[in-house]
């Protein structure tokens, strides 16, 4: 990005002041570095979202920023529906409630040796992951619309959990405002035999050890100690939040002259909250939501079968689950006052500091983890909203490593036998369907995770906690 | 000797988008163009060359203009392949102004056989573009979501 368009506020700040159809400023979170990396496209995008309708305060890129669809990906925003404020498909994502479920296991590091091989084995053969893979599942229409209302909560009911692991999910599992009636017999098609799949692509399934600890109070409000084994679970809403995101874009695109809005980009699609469509879709995007977390809380339990087959002492509690591409009602404060904002974070995490009253009790005075997914041969990031989180871009940090690198130009790079057998060699082991598509995750693909999160926290977005290095990734 | 063709000659490519990757369709026809960028889709996914025809299903579809209309068009497919679990590798394209029949072929997805690389989670406006080439060849593109 030409670092002449910004104007630098700190060392992880920089500003886009308004300028043609901006409504507010741009800001975004980063190191020089950075940003300097950065696609051109994210300045394009973040001023095109800083002209929409109803945009409070300024429009944020966090850290891992990169081109996207109308909103870079690593965008927040929040808008009101009193001064006309959109919602946009595009500024969710197409995988909706895409997200990070983090499960403590009561191992470490020194129980992996003896059970690690047949642990990989046992997880490959436990968890649906890749292209065609089926769930045990085949929900009938019924069943369909109930898990779109209740989500992990219905998941529950079928016996795939515990009370205790809806405590440590956002909205308590069930997102509130799901309509079922809002999806599309198609996007319903797709999903019904995909329930309890990881999906492929960036998604997967990590045995992960604690190689360092940065905040000890946080962390052992978390449960987590150095040397700790514990799993992350990556994956969104299947084929049934692709489905409404592509349907929605559509719809609203045609729309959107209709509704006064004067699209620059197709993608940025949106609709006036309170219109027929934008109601549809938040509606849809919700039942989206709990999809998500139904599919996390089944693959929890399939994970759990894995465990008890090949270690029995381990016991799984949920961490936390935490959604990175969604759109929710939350109260903020703007010039002194507190205001109810619809805020999308499309590939950002919601990061509550300390006494949030969304945050477990557990967990409340320390503040909401932040779960950051980084490469299968890298590291991932534990982290914890801060008090200052709130005033910095509506309590919101970075989710990933972000991509650097093409998959066409990834697959050029690596061949993923040689990426599995040098990972094999440095303990990492890897499992999943396609060669192809594990060269095209290759580690060197990715931004550097250490940098993002850095930069996350020298601009107050939330705090490190945890580093935690893949053991075993499960890609599908 | 290398491949030669003229510049209308069917084919298909991939063009490099940051965390995606675009589908390019190109012939003397925007049927073609279309039925390329579709053998485009399948190869983000498995060499479509692996794919046996083995049954077939059609689509239909309409859109406002032409561009979205191949947006459509790759959907309808991205749907097809996901509740069916079946991969396509042929088509043909019949087209009527925005109105558009497809015939797809292929087969049930086998993992151990197409080692399926990724799924395609839907095509996008991102890049899209269909129209012709100075020399008349048609083009038909966009990125798609994986």
């Amino acid at each position: 990005m030409d670092m002449t368009l910004l104007k630098r506020v700190s060392d992880s700040e920089w500003q886009i002041e308004p300028h043609g159809k901006m409504r507010v400023p741009a800001i975004l979170f980063a190191s020089e570095e950075l940003i300097r990396d950065m696609d051109a496209k994210v300045y394009e995008q973040i001023v095109n979202v800083a002209s929409l309708q109803g945009i409070q305060k300024a429009a944020y890129a966090m850290p891992d920023a990169h081109w996207g669809y109308g909103f870079p990906i690593g965008g927040v925003a929040a808008f009101d529906p009193d001064e006309g404020g959109v919602v946009s498909a595009g500024g969710v994502g197409f995988d909706i409630s895409c997200g990070v479920r983090t499960l403590l296991t009561g191992l470490s590091a020194e129980d992996m040796p003896p059970i690690k091989q047949s642990l990989a084995d046992a997880l490959y053969r436990h968890i649906p992951a890749g292209v065609g893979s089926r769930g045990l599942l085949n929900l009938s229409d019924d069943q369909l619309d109930e898990m779109l209302v209740d989500g992990a909560q219905w998941a529950l009911r079928l016996g795939y959990g515990t009370a205790n692991d809806l405590e440590r999910t956002e909205e308590r599992g069930r997102m509130a405002g799901a309509q079922p009636e809002a999806v599309s017999d198609f996007a319903k098609n797709r999903q019904r035999r995909e329930m309890g799949t990881l999906g492929s692509g960036n998604h997967y399934l990590e045995v992960q050890q604690v190689v360092a600890i940065f905040d000890e109070p946080s962390a052992m409000a978390f449960g987590i100690r150095h040397g700790d084994i514990v799993v992350s679970i990556h994956c969104g809403s299947r084929g049934l939040g692709h489905q409404i995101g592509t349907e929605f874009l559509r719809d609203m695109a045609a729309q959107a002259a209709g509704y006064g809005i004067d699209l620059p980009d197709r993608e940025l699609a949106c609709a006036p909250i309170r219109s027929p469509i934008g109601e549809k879709y938040l509606g849809a995007m919700r039942a989206a939501i709990n999809c998500a977390l139904a599919n996390r809380q089944i693959i929890t339990h399939l994970v759990r079968r894995a465990f008890a087959e090949v270690a029995p002492r381990a016991e799984l509690t949920v961490l936390y689950d935490v959604s990175h591409n969604t759109c929710k009602v939350e109260q903020h404060q703007l010039d002194g006052h507190s205001k109810q904002v619809f805020i999308h974070r499309k590939g950002a995490t919601r990061a509550f500091g300390p006494n949030h009253p969304a945050v477990p009790e557990a967990l409340r005075a320390t503040g909401q983890p932040v779960l950051i997914g980084g490469t299968m041969g890298t590291a991932s990031y534990i982290l914890v909203g801060t008090p200052e989180s709130e005033g910095r871009a509506f309590s919101s940090s970075c989710h990933g490593a972000g991509r650097q690198m093409s998959r066409h130009q990834a697959t050029k790079q690596w061949r993923g036998r040689q990426l599995i057998d040098e990972h094999a060699g440095r303990g990492i082991l890897i499992r999943s369907p396609s060669a192809r598509g594990v060269a095209e995750e290759a580690p060197g693909a990715y931004k550097d995770v250490n940098a993002v999160v850095e930069a996350s926290e020298k601009a107050g977005l939330s705090r490190r906690v945890a580093r935690l290095e893949p053991v075993i990734c499960v890609k599908g | 000797m290398a491949h030669t063709h003229t510049d209308s000659t069917p084919r298909w490519e991939h063009f490099a988008h940051g965390s995606d990757i675009g589908v390019r369709g190109i012939g003397a026809t925007r049927e073609e163009a279309f039925e390329q960028a579709a053998v485009a889709l399948v190869a983000v996914m498995t060499d479509p060359a692996l794919v046996a025809s083995k049954g077939e299903i059609i689509v239909e579809c309409e859109a406002t203009d032409s561009e979205v209309l191949l947006v459509e068009w790759l959907n309808a497919l991205v749907y097809e392949m996901a509740v069916r679990g079946m991969i396509f590798g042929r088509f043909v394209v019949l087209l009527e102004g925005v109105r558009l029949h497809g015939e797809a072929w292929g087969e049930e997805v086998d993992v151990a056989r197409h080692e399926p690389a990724v799924e395609v989670k839907g095509a996008t406006y991102t890049s899209l573009f269909v129209g012709q080439n100075p020399d008349g060849s048609w083009v038909a593109q966009c990125v798609v979501d994986v």
